[in-house]
């Protein structure tokens, strides 16, 4: 389960960008999350307690923010959002694209007391 | 325990490990995966229903970072990447689902191509020394990396396993994940090509079941094509829901078993090399 690697991943954040101004709580986090990064929310909630534990974050009040993703036809150059990454162009069927958004997987914000 | 992977609570980091090295298991790195327990309760997005209106303290401090939270794997992984163009290695990152074939078929080529290339492997499980045995049968220099809980292997890891693997320049690199068909597609680890091994056995719709790995890998091999006239895969329905993954993707259709195909997966590797 990746999840728990990314928790990780954002307590480390945490830490090391408190630990730059010598703060050791966070109230509030706030992540942007894509619907495209591979990482499904009831997974990294579900972690979420558990690995946030006896850190900065254990007391955060978390927000995410997700990403819709958005790709842009090779063929048509049509842009159109899509569910999954497999999703082809609407307009010509093309399945040759780039996924310009709803790959993110970021800490955006962070509050601190 | 985890039910969706196995990531598990236990205490073993991940560990590095030679074919016959002892094998108690020192924690070679401190990894992240470790010092925390899961708890079994179902956790949602209970957070994001909660209204902030408590009147602020005026101690509170908003900091924007806007931090990609892969960023130091990512970091790591470009280290390993410039690592290995200096030396010119070939390095090839194998994904699968458990048992897909992936030692079968280093096996094999291994066996076919030693004395042209010089090979060295990774082998990532997350226990046991199995498939770093089966590659030192054939005398090529292995290293295991036991994940212990972790169900992928990150480019921390790698990069000490790769020093401590003393690789000769121009020669190829086979990093084989741990098998799981999710959790390695998010982790780059410098490889210069991904390589996602599907069996015939799977069935046709895996790759639009598992997209992310589809998605990230360069080649597909199509493994166990012996076993076709037992089994109602349709391989051309297969490589159509993969190519609609990824349209770039190229195909090797073998059977490690029986040598089926392997001959244009070796040009492939001597061309690329
Ligand atoms: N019939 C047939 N069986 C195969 C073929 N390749 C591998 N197998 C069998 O599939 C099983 C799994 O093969 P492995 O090579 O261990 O698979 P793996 O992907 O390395 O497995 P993990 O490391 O556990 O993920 C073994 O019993 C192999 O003998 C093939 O081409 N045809
Ligand atoms: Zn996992
Ligand atoms: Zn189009
Ligand atoms: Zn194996």
């Amino acid at each position: 389960m990746h999840e728990l690697s990314i928790v990780m991943g954002i307590v480390k954040i945490a830490e090391d960008e408190t630990a730059k101004i010598k703060e050791n709580t966070v109230a509030k986090i706030e992540l942007e999350i894509g619907q495209l990064a591979g990482v499904e929310l009831d997974a990294l909630n579900f972690v979420w307690e558990s690995a946030v534990k006896d850190s900065v974050l254990e007391h955060a009040l978390k927000t995410i923010i997700e990403i819709p993703g958005k790709a842009i036809c090779a063929d048509c150059n049509r842009e159109f959002y899509l569910n999954n990454i497999f999703d082809s162009c609407p307009n010509c069927n093309s399945n040759f694209k780039g996924i310009i958004q709803g790959k993110e997987l970021r800490v955006k914000s962070l509050e601190v007391i | 325990m985890c039910g969706t992977c196995g990531c598990g609570s236990d205490t073993n980091g991940p560990t590095i490990l030679k074919p016959g090295e002892h094998n108690h298991s020192h924690d070679v790195l401190h990894h992240n995966h470790d010092s925390h327990t899961h708890t079994h309760e179902h956790h949602t997005h209970e957070e994001h229903t909660h209204t902030h209106n408590h009147s602020h303290d005026h101690k509170h401090k908003v900091l924007e970072i806007e931090q990609d939270i892969l960023q130091n794997n990512q970091v790591l992984a470009a280290r390993n990447r410039g690592y290995f163009e200096a030396k010119n290695i070939f390095t090839l990152n194998l994904v699968s689902s458990p048992g897909s074939g992936k030692t079968s078929i280093l096996e094999r080529t291994l066996s076919d191509l030693k004395e042209t290339i010089p090979f060295y492997v990774i082998e990532g499980d997350q226990q046991t020394l199995n498939d770093a045995n089966r590659i030192d049968a054939i005398k090529i220099p292995v290293i295991q990396i036991n994940t212990g809980k972790g169900c992928h292997l990150e480019s921390d890891i790698v990069y000490e396993a790769v020093k401590k693997l003393e690789i000769k320049n121009n020669s190829i690199l086979m990093i084989e994940n741990v098998g799981n068909l999710v959790c390695p597609s998010m982790f780059d680890l410098g490889e210069s090509k991904r390589i996602v091994i599907i069996s015939t056995t799977e069935g046709d719709d895996k790759p639009i079941k598992y997209p992310d790995m589809f998605y990230t890998s360069d080649i597909c091999i199509i493994n166990k094509i012996d076993l076709l006239p037992y089994l109602n895969t349709d391989i051309e329905k297969l490589k159509s829901y993969a190519l609609q993954v990824n349209p770039k993707l190229q195909f090797f259709e073998v059977s490690a078993t029986t040598g089926e195909g392997m001959e244009a997966w070796y040009g492939w590797l001597k061309e690329n090399i």
